[in-house]
Parts: C-alpha cells; sequence; structure tokens
C-alpha cells in the first residue's frame, strides 16, 4: 500500500506493508537513520519523532496508520546548515557521549519547549521519563534543555 | 599546558548532535543479506537432530547454516570450551546457546526462516545457582562446575585472626546487571572471495580479527575489522562481538554476500554477557583501633555456561578484594563457576564491584561496632607511597588515596551533614535518611595477568596543508577517547583541534593495540599518539633548524619561528613542499610486572586509582523505595587531560552503578529460562531518579601516562555501588548484604 508521509517539511510517497514500523519505514526507506531502534518495545525512547506535533516511539507505530502524517525527525531541525538552539546547547553542555540516546533526547527537548518555554526542573524530568541515556547519568543533559530554553528565549 | 586539562568540545560533537553518526545499525552495503539467530529454549540437554528443510522453503532465504558448515566450531578467548553453533550430539548449555543462522533478503524472512529450523533437545536438569554447581553432580562444562581458581596467600591470616580485636563475619550476594548499552550488538561482515571485511560495534577489532580468522581457518592478513560508531559498550562489547562477527562473517561466507546481524533487544538479553552474579564469604580482623590485620576471604563468581573472560575477571576479584587498604595478611580464594545460565563477562568495574561491595560493608560494620567514625577508619588504612596493596604491591608515587577521602570530606561538610541527617530522622518517622562512605582501589590496564596484550599503536598523519588525521588501535564507544587523543596530538604538535580527525580503527592499519577495556586508553593510546606526534615534531624542529630558524615555539595552531607567529599550517606547507616525512607511528609498551601467580602476591598493575564517594539517600520504610539524593566523589586519576569527559565518566558511572545497587536485576524461570528480556521489566535509571552529584579529582600524575594521566573508566562506576549500599545500611540500622537493594529487599529486611 502507498502513503503518504510529510517528513520534515517534506510530502513523500512510499509503499509500505502492514506490519511495518513508522521507525523501519523511516530508516529502511527513506533512509531516516536519525530516529534509532533501542528496544523495539517503546521503551528507551531512541526511536522519539514529532508525530503531528507529537511525541511518539516511531517503533510503535504502524507505518499504515502514519497515512497522512507531519513528522519531525533530528534531520529536520537543521535550518539551511545550521545547528538547532537545541542542538547547540547539547553541544555546548557535553550531554552525549555514545550519541545513539541523542536524536531521541533533542526531539523529546524540542516537543517540551514548543509548548512550554520556560520548563523548571521538574517539568523536564518528566518530558524526557521516556528517554533512556546509559552512557551520561542524564546531568548535562538535564543542563543542555535548560540551556535550549535560555538560546530560544534569547531568539524570540 | 596548551590544551591539556582544559575545556574542549568533543571533536566528534558536531556528527552526534546531527544524528549523523554511522552506527552498525545504519550501515548498509548493496545486495545485503539480513541475519537471524536459533536459540534452543532449552538450558540444559543434548542436541539429537537439526532439521532445516522447511526453514530453506521460505521465500528469501539465501543459507541456513548449522554446525556442519563452521569450518572450524572452537570458540573461546581463555579456553575453547564453547561452540559458534551447537553441534549433534552435543550439548546445548543454555537457553540462547546458538544452534543454527540464517540469511535472507529481509530481516523478516530471516526471522520466519529462524522460527521453522526445527530441533529435538534430550532435556537435562539444569545447573542453575552457585550452591546446586558446587555440588558437581551435574557438570554443566568440562570436568567439573567450579574449573576456575585464583589465589592470594601472603602472611599468617589465621594468626591474624585471632589476635584481631574484633573479627566479622559475613556472608555477601550480588545479582546480575546487564549492559543495557543503548545500541544492541551488530556487526556486517562481506566475504569477497579473498578477504573478510567486517564493519560492526565492538571495543576490541583485534579480538574480532582472531576470532573470525580461527573460525574460518584465515590468516589474519585476509581478516580487516573496521568499528564504526559504537553506542555504548561498558565491557559488553569486549569479547561478545566476537561471537556476533563470526556467526556474521559465516554467512557472508557460505553466501559470498555481505549479511548484516544486528540483535534485537531481546538477543540481546538471552545471549549476551552480564555482571557476574556472586556470593562471598568475608572474615576480617581489626585492632580495637580500627586497623584492619587480616583478611579471608572466599569469592564464587558464576559465569554461566561457558567461561568467556571469567578468568581474567577472576584476577581483578581477586586484587580488589581487600578494597584500598593496606593489609599484610591476607588469604583470598576466588572461583569461576559453571551454571546453565547466560555466560558473564566484562562489565565495567570487572568483577570488583561484587567483592568492593562486600569489603566496604565490613569496613563500615567495623567502625559501627568499634565506635569509630566511616570515614576515618578509611584514612587509618587508605595507602600511601611506601604502604603496600594486599598483593604485596609497594607503592612508589601516585598515590593521592587520602587526598580523595580528605577532598570529599571538605566539600560534603561532612561534620555539618552528619547532624543534619541526624536531625531529619529524630523528626522524620516514615523517611529515613543514610550517609554512606565508599574508598576503593583501581589497578589500571590488564596488570600481570594480560601484559601479553598491553602494548598499544597509533598512526598520526599530518596532511600537506597542517590539517591531522590520528589513528589508535583503541576505540571510541562515547567514553570521549577520540577528543583525548586529539588533545595529545596537538599538544605535541601545536596544530588545531578542529582541524584533527581521528579515524575508526582499521586492523589492516596497526598493529595489535590490545582490547579497548581496563580504562587502558588513555595512558596505551594515549602514550602511543604521543610518541608518533613527537617524531614528526622533531622532524619539523630539525627541519626549520636547518632553514636557518634559530628561535622556535610550539604554540596552539601557531609556532612562532623568530618571534614570527606562523600559522601551523603554513609551518606544515613549507615541510611539506621539502618533502619533510609527516607521518609516524607510535607503539607504547607497558612497564613489566613482576608477579608470583602462584602465591597471588607482587605487582598487579602499572599504577592504581583511588576514589572516594559519600552519598546521601532518602529510605521510604513503607515502600522501601531508596532515593539518592546527592553524592560527592573524588577520584585520583593523575592528570586530567580532558575535564568535561572526565566528569561525564563520572556522572555516567555513579549513575550505572546505582542502577546496580538498587534496581537492576535478571530472572530467570524454574527452567533457567530468562525472563527479563527488554527495558519494560529490566529497570535502568531514568532521568527522574538521579542524585546531585558533586564530582572532583585529586591530580596524583603517574610518570608513565601521557603528561601524568592514568585512567577513569571504570572507577566512575566501582565507587558508586558500595557507597549508596552503606548509607542505606545506615539509614536503616541494619545491614544488607545482597545486591541489589530493591523495594522488596527493603520491605523484608525491615519485617
Amino acid at each position: 500500500m502507498t502513503i503518504t508521509l510529510n517528513v520534515n517539511g517534506k510530502n513523500v510517497q512510499v509503499d509500505v506493508q502492514p506490519n511495518e514500523t513508522l521507525l523501519d519505514v523511516l530508516r529502511n526507506k527513506l533512509y531516516i537513520t536519525g530516529p534509532k531502534e533501542g528496544c523495539g518495545n517503546g521503551e528507551c525512547g531512541a526511536c522519539t519523532i514529532l508525530y503531528n506535533g507529537k511525541v511518539v516511539n516511531s517503533c510503535l507505530v504502524l507505518a499504515l496508520e502514519a497515512d497522512g502524517a507531519e513528522i519531525l525527525t533530528i534531520e529536520g531541525l537543521t535550518k539551511d546548515g545550521r545547528l538547532h538552539p537545541i542542538q547547540e546547547a547539547f553541544i555546548e553542555e557535553n550531554a552525549f557521549q555514545c550519541g545513539f540516546c541523542t536524536p531521541g533526547f533533542v526531539i523529546s527537548t524540542k516537543a517540551l519547549l514548543d509548548r512550554n518555554p520556560n520548563p523548571s526542573n521538574e517539568d523536564i524530568i518528566e518530558a524526557l521519563a521516556g528517554n533512556l541515556c546509559r552512557c551520561t547519568g542524564y546531568q548535562t543533559i538535564l543542563k543542555a534543555v535548560k540551556r535550549a530554553a535560555e538560546k530560544l528565549g534569547v531568539e524570540k | 599546558m596548551k590544551l591539556v586539562g582544559r575545556k574542549v568540545k568533543r571533536i566528534d560533537a558536531m556528527e552526534k548532535a546531527l544524528g549523523r553518526s554511522t552506527y552498525t545499525h545504519d550501515f548498509e552495503l548493496p545486495g545485503m543479506l539480513y541475519g537471524a539467530v536459533v536459540y534452543p529454549g532449552v538450558a540444559h540437554g543434548v542436541l539429537k537432530s537439526i532439521d532445516t528443510s522447511k526453514a530453506k522453503k521460505v521465500p528469501g532465504v539465501a543459507a541456513v547454516a548449522t554446525y556442519k558448515d563452521v569450518p572450524n566450531n572452537e570458540l573461546g578467548i581463555v579456553t575453547k570450551d564453547m561452540h559458534v553453533l551447537v553441534p549433534v550430539g552435543g550439548k546445548v548449555r543454555f537457553e540462547a546457546d546458538p544452534v543454527a543462522l540464517v540469511a535472507a533478503e529481509t530481516k523478516e524472512a530471516a526471522e520466519e526462516a529462524a522460527a521453522l529450523v526445527k530441533f529435538e533437545i534430550e532435556e537435562l536438569p539444569p545447573v542453575l545457582t552457585i550452591d546446586r554447581a558446587l555440588k558437581n553432580d551435574i557438570v554443566v562444562n568440562g570436568e567439573r562446575n567450579d574449573a576456575f581458581h585464583r589465589k592470594i596467600r601472603r602472611g599468617d591470616v589465621e594468626k591474624a585472626l585471632e589476635e584481631s580485636h574484633l573479627v566479622i563475619d559475613m556472608e555477601f550476594e550480588t545479582g546480575y546487571q546487564e549492559h543495557a548499552y543503548l545500541e544492541t550488538q551488530g556487526a556486517v561482515a562481506w566475504w569477497d572471495g579473498n578477504t573478510m571485511t567486517i564493519w560492526g560495534s565492538m571495543q576490541c577489532p583485534y579480538y574480532v580479527q582472531n576470532d573470525v580468522a580461527e573460525v574460518l581457518r584465515l590468516p589474519l592478513s585476509k581478516v580487516r575489522v573496521i568499528q564504526l560508531e559504537t553506542g555504548g559498550g561498558f565491557g559488553g562489547k569486549e569479547d561478545v562481538p566476537s561471537y556476533i562477527a563470526v556467526k556474521a562473517a559465516l554467512l557472508s561466507y557460505l553466501t559470498m554476500k555481505p549479511v548484516k546481524l544486528v540483535y534485537k533487544r531481546e538477543w540481546d538479553f538471552r545471549e549476551t554477557s552480564k555482571r557476574h552474579p556472586s556470593k562471598s564469604r568475608y572474615r576480617v580482623g581489626f585492632s580495637k583501633d580500627g586497623k584492619v590485620l587480616a583478611l579471608h576471604a572466599t569469592v564464587y563468581l558464576d559465569m554461566g555456561a561457558y567461561s568467556t573472560l571469567t578468568p581474567i575477571v577472576m584476577y581483578r576479584s581477586l586484587t580488589h578484594a581487600g578494597s584500598a587498604y593496606s593489609i599484610d595478611n591476607v588469604h583470598v580464594d576466588v572461583y569461576g563457576v559453571y551454571t546453565n545460565k547466560v555466560p558473564t563477562g566484562a562489565f565495567r568495574g570487572f568483577g570488583s564491584p561484587q567483592v568492593l561491595f562486600a569489603m566496604e560493608s565490613i569496613m563500615d560494620e567495623a567502625a559501627k561496632r568499634l565506635g569509630i567514625d566511616p570515614l576515618e577508619i578509611r584514612m587509618k588504612n587508605a595507602l600511601q607511597p611506601g604502604k603496600s596493596t594486599i598483593t604485596g604491591h609497594v607503592l612508589k608515587s601516585s598515590v593521592g588515596a587520602k587526598q580523595t577521602l580528605m577532598a570529599v570530606k571538605k566539600a560534603s561538610n561532612y561534620e555539618k551533614l552528619k547532624k543534619e541527617v541526624e536531625e531529619f530522622n529524630k523528626k522524620s518517622v516514615f523517611l529515613k535518611r543514610g550517609l554512606g562512605w565508599s574508598h576503593v582501589i583501581y589497578g589500571v590496564s590488564l596488570g600481570s595477568a594480560g601484559q601479553h596484550l598491553d602494548a598499544s599503536a597509533a598512526q598520526v598523519h599530518v596532511k600537506a596543508d597542517g590539517s591531522v588525521t590520528v589513528m589508535i588501535g583503541g576505540t571510541e564507544m562515547g567514553q570521549g577517547a577520540k577528543t583525548v587523543m586529539a588533545m595529545i596530538a596537538c599538544e605535541v604538535l601545536g596544530c588545531e583541534l578542529e582541524k584533527v580527525t581521528v579515524l575508526q580503527p582499521d586492523t589492516s592499519v596497526l598493529q595489535d593495540s590490545g582490547p579497548t577495556v581496563a580504562s587502558r586508553t588513555t595512558v596505551f593510546s594515549g602514550n602511543a599518539v604521543k610518541i608518533a606526534a613527537q617524531k614528526i615534531r622533531d622532524r619539523i624542529v630539525e627541519f626549520l633548524k636547518k632553514e636557518g630558524y634559530k628561535s622556535i615555539e610550539i604554540g596552539k595552531g601557531i609556532w612562532v619561528l623568530d618571534g614570527e607567529h606562523v600559522p601551523f599550517g603554513a609551518v606544515i606547507r613549507k615541510a611539506n613542499d621539502a618533502n619533510v616525512k609527516l607521518v609516524e607511528t607510535g607503539w607504547y609498551e607497558t612497564p613489566k610486572l613482576h608477579f608470583d601467580q602462584e602465591t597471588g602476591t607482587g605487582e598487579a598493575y602499572i599504577t592504581y586509582t583511588f576514589s572516594t564517594q559519600l552519598s546521601l539517600v532518602e529510605v521510604d520504610i513503607l515502600t522501601g523505595r531508596v532515593q539518592v539524593k546527592e553524592v560527592w566523589v573524588c577520584h585520583d586519576i593523575g592528570k586530567v587531560i580532558n575535564p568535561d569527559g572526565a566528569i561525564g565518566q563520572v556522572q555516567g558511572g555513579v549513575v550505572q552503578g546505582m542502577g546496580y545497587a538498587l534496581m537492576e536485576e535478571i530472572k530467570h524461570d524454574e527452567k533457567g529460562r530468562m525472563i527479563i528480556r527488554n527495558f519494560d521489566n529490566y529497570t535502568v535509571p531514568l532521568i527522574t531518579d538521579i542524585p546531585k552529584i558533586n564530582a572532583m579529582f585529586v591530580e596524583e600524575e603517574f610518570e608513565e601516562g601521557p603528561f601524568g594521566a592514568k585512567g577513569l573508566g571504570e572507577p566512575s562506576l566501582m565507587s558508586s555501588p558500595p557507597s549508596i549500599a552503606n548509607a542505606v545500611s545506615n539509614a536503616l540500622g541494619v545491614r544488607f548484604n545482597r545486591l541489589p537493594i530493591t523495594p522488596e529487599e527493603v520491605l523484608l529486611k525491615l519485617s
């Protein structure tokens, strides 16, 4: 079956199987490899994307269901070759080590800051509770989200 | 120093922030097939038959491999006690002991075919605990279950125990820990009829090269291994990637096509290594004023169905059994025991967290019974130059043990903190707070048991424009090795950090550099980079002198030649155009250690790090939940080359150690099948669980280390579990002797 997706601002048509997940379609058919498969079970958040503006684990969405959806992955954050302030903040705070979880964290952060530009510590912790990181102990990620909020505040 | 010790950005930050790093999951080749593994689902039995006929008929299947297809079916890094694929007539020794492999055009076809491989197994009763294994009535592997033994014999322990004012006699148990690297294991193999090339997620490319060559009976020159971006290792990608790569390689060998074998999380849980569960008994003698007089310890490590790295893990359990203290009478036995469960192996700390938990618990218990502060008893027994470790290694220099204790005392405002905790507990009925110390040692690199592997190569290549490539035999797995290597190269060459590229390791380029384990990369690869860079720098200086320059100063991206500031690129252009050789290899080997393996005495490691942690916890006595509120931790790691990287290691290590201490557990059913298979029921720390972490460093430089550096990867975790466990015991006034201290364990202890 053919579905239409708007991925990172571009409309694409893609043939999908009834049992294929949105994550597999993004990675294997559209070569958008920012979202990662860490568990295949909706537990680790490495495959986090924005789906019609909401945070979802793309490994839990069937591609067929996504027909017509607007999707944002980490690849869609950079504009004119410039890093998004969230990405800058993650670099400045040293908020990744192996980097496998980073695309998921960055997207969860984007969703949080879109709806809440001045999050408290508790807000950040709640928004990132579905993303696993095994390297950093989360300390620098927490700081990076705060720094990203400041940067975005200044930009506005 | 121009760069060493200063704040820098990771050199691989951009691709990671963009989500563009190429992990094995992302790596594709034209015409590639996908692999799947067939597991028996039975923990112990004899494989009677395999039938692959139905599996072969699945559309898209290119090969179904069994033991008959493996040129050399023996595997095992220390002892050849395992198979690539279980042979008919041979034993299945754990429930995910691979019996067959499939390669197909799609993942789905491969998995469908894998499910259609039929086999018969004559079941045997499984051996699932250390106690059961020690009876030796059912032997899992080889001739007896307790197949490996290491020991220390020093002084007269029984006499010293008799003369002790206090003897603490306690038993301890610890559970599994899964690495839970976010990127599962994976490899891509391509046999082109001449050379087998492997790309994969790994810590140790040379291990993979050796195993693939042995299994396929190829010369090492025909096996090329290239590490891809690796999504976390923590020891879990030390030897295991060899077992993944040989499977992918076999399938490629049979099909003549590239084969990608990426593990699903469930396969990764069931088949790949974990931290060893342990049981131990400790008897430790103290004088009235708290001096440790004798240590008697017997430790059993559950190594699962195959020994893999256990004999080497045991060396670290042995040498770290007395934690960071100077003890003269020592009797330690460590045994590796086969059971019908997943093989256990390397995990950050490598056999030390189990024994450190025991010894550090005893230090606290002794302090309590002797009426001494837990900090004071540690100060009293701490190592310092001139004192000897439990193996009798007399330390000469780079011993910042006491400084780490003092730094934590000061930073935590310990005396005041103690009073605050006391006040809190007086007022609070259901929440109780506690403080717990740990003070641990870490022997850097492989030590006397692994000296044959303790050397490393690096290649530094300055390009004509002054940009630089560096290749090391060690790997980046997230810990920041690339950045440290680039900093060292720049410190020596005076080039710009932004223009250094650290390449992915490739076994066809550099000599076997040993494994990326044991917190050895900064010292070994770092020294090799430094040596290579120095050769190039010296040659450029010599060239400039010949050109008539009198004064040459090396700066940061700029060289000052007779007072004139010249960009590094221009200096190099000059040298390059004069045909100066700008590529060099560095080779660093360890100083040789004198150690008697029979008595377990002598120089166990080239140097040691020392760490102290104080943890503040709060326990809810109604739910049993433990919250770690704040930790203060100080490591003596010699010169800190990259402060941000070091702090990141400490923060990650503390939290991973917290998971081990409080929440992470693997369980099996009564038949030995693993019932924890993914993150839905394996709980790792989340952002909701983290404490405030105060990280500090003492820099007692190691004369052999690059710029005085030692190592940090493992100690960053090791200080955490015993400190947290001691804090929980302190909060509730009862001693916990099992890890993890889950809410159920707390409630059980309180009831």
